[in-house]
């Protein structure tokens, strides 16, 4: 009898033990040339459970009104979480939006979140989306009832949350799990910066010297952005976007917008925040020749930026080396 | 050097002020306290759709929706001496459609108060906390509609109210429709507006609230939209029939001030 309590308390203490084990092994991890991920993983402790219900919400249409739009329709692995070949994205019933779909990777870095960062925690980031009329059109109390009347979601909660409650915050913190854990650093410029055997061929090492020299104040390097608003005299658009005013009300934010991260450019196309220039020749023919001398210009870019056409090949081969294959192919982030 | 000492200097009066306070309330003998929002235009009760209102811009109007977040209630006693109201439990959305939305029901010491104090919206630090403590009314869980949270500029709508009016021009679907959505609490990475309100109401002249276990004092508060659109600025819905997330919002906000009053208390 003795025994038989001993096989079973050891049993139940592997079979627990085990589940932390797998829990654990399952964890975000700091890559080794990043500056420390900035996002509050101590409200949000990341386990297996929760990063797969996030990822199945994130892949869900029901999160839209009539249960056609999920957010990878706008954000697809394979084009960096982006909607490719769109400078706008549509959203139900095909209406369109006024902004390019911005990537989603590496965003345990983020300070802000949207071209204008209306949104200052990951957590809040879904409800825009979800309430937007020309997105998912939808409520989050809806959402919420959806998921409650679905055969698998109240066990699948209960797995990662232990309770079978719905609630906004198991929500939202489930969808931020799986993008706190997109994390986009396998690019070649990561393995060359690590040191794990790559190297820069002349082109690319002429263009990444071009770059720190020209680009690297506003989109840092490793992330690639400051996180900051910047107006980079594009000029105004068709449809007036503000930006960063919208949000501060501040006159001198007027048409500055988040400088986006350099990283998978070659799977992001469109650029700017509208989506304007279709490829990265288009980017760098701006700065080279195009720039506004608009009101609010950041002064960085007074006088552009002098690029030759050799130059910007280089500058091209360099950003070449941002693509992170690995991440766009992970099937780990990939709708199940 | 100066301005620590200040901060020293302040935190030892403040100190001090806490102190003295504590004794004038038995914080184990909580009972209840009740805080009556009733809307009204004018001299009229507040009826949404079917009721008929004049501004003092002479611009007819109904009502479709009203809704509006109380928050941080104080009480204070004749003494001076003042109890906050436990935050957590301190969070109502009114709603004019929900007639069980029409008391914010608290519970504070027994005692006489002769004043009340409340925040019209939602305070900045609550704003800004994680979403855990964010739940019941506090959850972003409505839609455009009916919600009271702005998704793309993280934020509470504070107060929210939408209706139809012919001197409005008509909007893409159609009707003649104002809406106010009146928020902003000063922004986080960056200073921006912030139409956070605190509303102090003498209960002398109406009647003092007299708080004991086994009874309920109710503050009846008359709320009145008429004075929203003419206090300190005369809003014409004309002129603006829709005030969102812009500095012309303050102007607006500052109009709370006049919206309410102390109509009488029951003990």
């Amino acid at each position: 009898m003795k025994k038989a309590i001993l096989i079973i308390t050891c049993i139940a203490l592997l079979a627990s033990c085990s589940k932390e084990v797998v829990d654990k092994m399952f964890s975000f991890t700091q890559p080794a040339n990043f500056p420390v991920a900035t996002y509050h993983f101590n409200t949000n402790e990341i386990t297996k459970a929760k990063f797969e219900l996030g990822r199945k919400l994130f892949y869900e249409p029901r999160l839209s009104r009539d249960n056609t739009v999920s957010c990878g329709t706008c954000h697809i692995q394979s084009a960096g979480f982006t909607h490719h070949g769109h400078d706008v994205s549509h959203g139900i019933d095909d209406r369109l939006g006024s902004r390019n779909s911005p990537p989603i990777m590496n965003l345990a870095w983020r300070t802000s979140f949207f071209w204008d960062g209306g949104v200052f925690d990951l957590d809040l980031q879904p409800v825009a989306p979800i309430i937007n009329p020309v997105e998912m059109d939808e409520t989050m109390d809806n959402v919420l009832a959806k998921l409650r009347a679905h055969p698998t979601y109240p066990s699948l909660f209960e797995q990662a949350f232990g309770t079978k409650d719905i609630n906004e915050e198991r929500f939202l913190k489930s969808l931020s799990q799986f993008m706190v854990m997109l994390v986009s650093d396998q690019s070649k410029y990561d393995q060359v910066k690590r040191h794990e055997g790559a190297t820069f061929t002349a082109s690319e090492q002429a263009g990444y010297e071009l770059f720190l020299q020209h680009c690297n104040t506003c989109h840092r390097e490793p992330l690639f952005t400051d996180e900051s608003f910047r107006n980079n005299g594009i000029g105004i658009g068709p449809n007036n976007d503000e930006g960063r005013y919208l949000v501060t009300l501040n006159p001198a934010d007027r048409y500055k917008f988040k400088v986006p991260s350099l990283r998978n450019l070659s799977y992001t196309a469109p650029y700017m925040h509208d989506g304007r220039f279709l490829n990265l020749q288009g980017v760098l023919e701006h700065y080279a020749n195009g720039v506004k001398e608009v009101a609010g210009l950041d002064p960085l870019l007074e006088h552009g930026i002098p690029l030759t056409p050799a130059a910007q090949q280089q500058l091209i081969d360099f950003l070449k080396t941002l693509n992170d294959e690995s991440f766009i192919k992970n099937p780990l982030f990939a709708e199940q | 050097m100066k301005p620590y000492i200040f901060l020293f200097i302040a935190s030892i009066v403040w100190m001090g002020c806490s102190k003295d306070e504590t004794p004038n309330f038995q914080e184990n003998k909580l009972a209840p306290l009740s805080i009556e929002f009733d809307n009204i235009v004018g001299n009229m009760n507040l009826q949404l759709n079917t009721g008929e209102y004049t501004n003092s811009s002479g611009e007819k109007f109904s009502l479709s929706l009203l809704q509006y977040y109380i928050s941080n209630i104080e009480v204070q006693k004749a003494d001076g001496s003042i109890y906050t109201v436990p935050q957590d439990s301190s969070y109502f959305l009114i709603k004019e459609a929900d007639p069980l939305t029409r008391f914010a029901k608290v519970k504070v010491p027994e005692g006489e108060y002769t004043s009340l104090r409340f925040v019209l919206g939602v305070d900045s630090l609550r704003s800004t906390m994680d979403i855990s403590r964010r739940t019941g009314v506090l959850a972003p869980g409505g839609g455009m509609d009916d919600g009271m949270y702005w998704g793309w500029n993280s934020g509470y709508i504070f107060f929210k109210m939408e209706g139809l009016s012919s001197a409005a021009p008509v909007d893409p679907s159609g009707q003649h429709k104002f809406r106010y959505h009146i928020g902003g609490f000063g922004g986080y990475s960056a200073p921006t507006i912030n139409n956070i309100k605190t509303i102090t109401i003498d209960l002398r002249a109406g009647g003092v609230a007299k708080v004991r276990t086994g009874r309920e004092s109710n503050v009846h508060l008359m709320i009145d939209i008429a004075k929203f659109f003419d206090h300190t600025t005369k809003v014409s819905i004309a002129n603006n029939p829709t005030v969102m997330f812009s500095t012309y919002s303050t102007l607006v906000a500052n109009n709370f001030f006049g919206m309410f009053r102390h109509d009488h208390t029951e003990n």
